[in-house]
């Protein structure tokens, strides 16, 4: 019976192949990891967090005010993606009917797909140019738009998780359908929402290109929302590419300060929406 | 259940939508507004360019700010190119471990394999660029590409100056990149194949892998080409890893070991240094093509992947 | 002379769950044998064990011994893929693969066991469908996909799939369960027809059919065989007062 002897061969091997790309995959991951930590760790002290960029050669520079510059634009972003996701998701999930959910869910999972460069291109003809300089807001503008259908998507989803018992119940008590809304369904979805925010801020605070045309960058303290401003992103990118070792040292400090910040987030959410699921 | 009938009638015909459902379906058609007015601010920053240069922006590929000339070829190529390399390296890969996950894996690994993939896409696109030029492109220099270059150089993609930044490290960036999309699709398509199909081919005398490639990946064949096409509309668009290790020169070579461009680096690189109304309209205008792109990529996708489950078969579920 | 299947000391476990206890039966070669019992009674377990199709599930187990031929199935170095291919299956529902054409389907499973050209594997699949009495309303249509037959048609030609490979015992998990009631008509006419070549076990919650078409009956109650015998006598003349009490319809 070779015919079986070659099956069971082909079986055997491919299986092991199948293990072997799952192997493989971790790979990467632990490399960027262990060279974003060791590389990172050695540009890192206490000046890094509150020095602001030195001209090449002099030591102790930091990236105080790219980390403010990142905080100021994401939280900026959230405050104007959050209404918009927020209200949409509930549109899909509470009050849609037939096509036009469709439409717009389907629209939704488009923008979703926009790369990130088109935002910004956009954001510029739009805000930089009507304004006539680039700014925080325009950087703001950019993630916002970015951040809107990941936090649509996800308050739609954990709206749905809500039980229809629920609804009904507080139908039941005479609630109206608005009333049921905003104080049943939104409350109990209320902790699954705010990991789909995270997962969002999570994805803005490490976007480069959008922020590269709308914010460009600032070596000082920020201005003001309508000045440039630095980002953590943007700082990695520019002393990435420069040709200074120092440089690229402190590149490596500011990816392992966005690194760790944009993973807690992502395993926070996962490990809530694991246990919500679980229950 | 009486009483909820009597308050559903009576909600459905003395009641009216509030002013709150209003408000809600405002800002979901405001997202769909502002799909619209994306497309049509690029396109109207665009027109110059495209009034200018009209179809020989695309086959040109003289890329010259000084004189005004600008022709998109070398862009689209490194494009595509970039992306090709990256589905080429990604969907076996990708598929492996969607197949290792769906048909294989015992349940206390899944999790943790899926996690591990999760992570990789949530690592910021600037970072990967960053590994790339420190880690990824001196390793692929002084290993990788002679290697390659001495196995298989009579080869025309492996020819030429091996610097480590080219088409070959911007392609395997790539491939990482869009291997959490691919495979956690993939992986969903699968589970999503009835169990009653396997157990039909296991019942002839099938082996695990027969099951696999003549029921299950059939069976998933247009959710996984949907998934493939979500992955190729990220590598497609996707910028600062690429325009970091790339090498940022518009030249059209077989050679994978060649630098190239692309549309986003072009943008990237180009955009606050561009002096001329035209030459910031021909930036706009690559932006168009390449949203053009990633828009019919994702409609395309997004229409199959919907399409997962709703495969016509009698009595096909358990 | 057609095999038959001897089944000693046979359990079946569902994770924690122990579905099957102890079994011995004896099932005929060249007979129908019905396994009769209500819902969750373990027979669709015991079906799937003679094939080693129960460990495919997550959590199934299975201990004990099923002689076919001289040779225990669940014997250590036996390859369950081998086994499948000497007995075949058809299941509840009717699963055609989608992506194939009926004569894809209908020769999906010989292609993996014997290297035939394209003629031998038309001849196969025409022998096959012949035998699972298809092949005369699909005969102009073999290419057509194997979904645009009817639900009846559907199961036949898993039916052919299943006879293409050439087994020597077929077993039938309750096959006309999703069908209605002409094309139910045939697939018993089939059977009569089957028993000549194979070695034919169905599983069946519907005491009617099991009377019509099988020579023997096994009742399974609660994971055990209550009682098995021709089926006139199970019918007729039960031994067990459970047999009775089911056949009466008490209860089930």
């Amino acid at each position: 019976m070779d015919r079986m002897y070659l099956r069971r061969a082909r079986n055997l091997v491919m299986s092991v192949m199948c293990m072997a790309s799952a192997v493989v995959v971790i790979i990467p991951l632990v490399m960027i990891l262990f060279y974003v930590a060791a590389d990172g760790l050695r540009a890192i002290n206490w000046g890094f967090f509150t020095n602001l960029p030195k001209p090449v050669g002099e030591t102790g520079g930091g990236m105080a005010n790219a980390i403010a510059g990142t905080f100021t634009m994401v939280t900026l972003a959230t405050g104007l993606s959050l209404p918009v996701g927020l209200m949409a998701g509930i549109y899909l999930s509470e009050f849609g009917r037939g096509r036009l959910r469709e439409a717009v869910r389907f629209l939704t999972d488009v923008l979703n797909g926009v790369p990130s460069i088109i935002t910004g291109i956009f954001v510029y003809v739009l805000v930089v140019v009507a304004m006539g300089r680039y700014s925080a807001l325009a950087g703001s503008v950019a993630l916002g738009i970015i951040m809107i259908p990941i936090i649509t998507r996800s308050t739609e989803e954990m709206l749905r998780m809500v039980p229809k018992s629920l609804r009904e119940a507080s139908l039941a008590l005479g609630a109206t359908e608005q009333q049921t809304v905003v104080k049943i369904v939104l409350r109990s979805a209320s902790g699954g929402i705010v990991t789909g925010v995270m997962l969002a801020v999570a994805r803005a605070a490490g976007e480069t290109a959008p922020v590269l045309f709308t914010a460009l960058n600032n070596r000082y303290w920020n201005q003001g929302l309508d000045q440039p401003i630095a980002s953590l992103a943007v700082f990695i990118y520019t002393y990435g590419i420069s040709p200074f070792e120092d440089w690229h040292s402190q590149a490596w400090g500011a990816a392992l300060v966005l690194v760790v910040m944009v993973l807690f987030l992502n395993i926070t959410a996962r490990l809530v929406v694991r246990a919500r699921q679980g229950r | 259940m009486a009483i909820l009938e009597i308050v559903r009638i009576r909600r459905g015909k003395f009641r009216r939508p509030g002013w709150f459902a209003f408000l809600a379906r405002c800002f979901g058609l405001l997202i769909a507004g502002l799909m619209v007015l994306i497309i049509w601010e690029v396109g109207r920053a665009a027109w110059l360019s495209i009034h200018t240069f009209g179809f020989s922006f695309f086959t040109s590929s003289r890329w010259d700010p000084v004189h005004d000339v600008f022709g998109a070829l070398p862009f689209i190529y490194g494009t595509l190119a970039s992306s090709l390399l990256a589905l080429i390296i990604a969907v076996p890969l990708s598929l492996g471990i969607a197949i290792f996950l769906s048909e294989m894996a015992p349940p206390w690994l899944k999790d943790p394999v899926s996690f591990i993939v999760e992570i990789l896409a949530a690592i910021p696109s600037v970072v990967y660029g960053l590994w790339g030029i420190f880690v990824l492109a001196p390793w692929l220099r002084d290993g990788v590409e002679d290697w390659l270059g001495n196995a298989l150089g009579f080869l025309p993609f492996f020819q030429g100056p091996r610097s480590g930044i080219g088409l070959l490290t911007a392609g395997i960036i790539l491939a990482i990149m869009i291997l959490p999309t691919i495979t956690a699709i993939s992986r969903e398509v699968l589970v999503a194949v009835p169990q009653s199909q396997r157990e039909a081919m296991l019942a002839l005398g099938g082996t695990r892998w027969e099951t696999i490639v003549r029921v299950v990946l059939p069976y998933g064949r247009v959710g996984i080409f949907g998934a493939v096409m979500l992955g190729l509309g990220r590598a497609v668009g996707e910028t600062m890893a690429v325009t970091m290790v790339i090498g940022n020169q518009p030249k059209i070579s077989l050679s994978l070991f060649s630098p190239a461009y692309t549309m986003p680096s072009v943008i990237v690189n180009e955009f606050s240094e561009a002096v001329t109304q035209l030459h910031l309209s021909a930036l706009m205008e690559i932006g168009l093509i390449l949203f053009a792109i990633t828009l019919l990529l994702n409609i395309v996708a997004l229409l199959l992947v919907r399409r997962i489950g709703t495969v016509p078969v009698q009595g096909g579920r358990m | 002379m057609l095999h038959g299947m001897k089944v000693r000391d046979l359990n079946a476990w569902y994770n924690d769950n122990h579905v099957l206890k102890n079994i011995n039966l004896h099932l005929m070669g060249g007979k129908i044998t019905a396994l009769i019992g209500p819902s969750g009674c373990g027979k669709s377990t015991f079906i799937r064990c003679l094939n080693r199709m129960h460990e495919v599930i997550r959590g199934g187990r299975v201990r004990g011994e099923v002689w076919l031929e001289g040779e225990n199935i669940y014997g250590r170095r036996v390859d369950a893929v081998m086994i499948r291919r000497r007995i075949g299956m058809v299941f509840q529902k009717p699963n055609p693969f989608p992506t194939m054409s009926i004569l894809e389907n209908a020769v999906s499973g010989v292609c993996l066991h014997e290297s035939l050209n394209t003629n031998g594997l038309a001849e196969r699949a025409e022998e096959a469908l012949r035998q699972a009495a298809l092949w005369e309303e699909v005969k102009y249509r073999l290419d057509d996909p194997a979904v645009s037959l009817s639900g009846g048609q559907q199961q036949r030609l898993c039916i052919a799939r299943a006879l293409a490979v050439k087994p020597e015992v077929l077993l039938m998990d309750e096959p006309c369960s999703a069908l209605d009631p002409a094309s139910t008509l045939r697939i018993e006419e089939l059977m009569a027809e089957l028993k000549k070549t194979y070695t034919v076990i169905i599983v069946t919650h519907n005491m009617q059919q099991a009377a019509r078409v099988a020579d023997h009956t096994a009742f399974v109650y609660q994971g055990e065989v209550v009682e098995d015998g021709p089926t006139s006598e199970i019918f007729t003349a039960p031994k067990d007062p459970r047999t009775e009490g089911y056949i009466t319809g008490r209860f089930g």
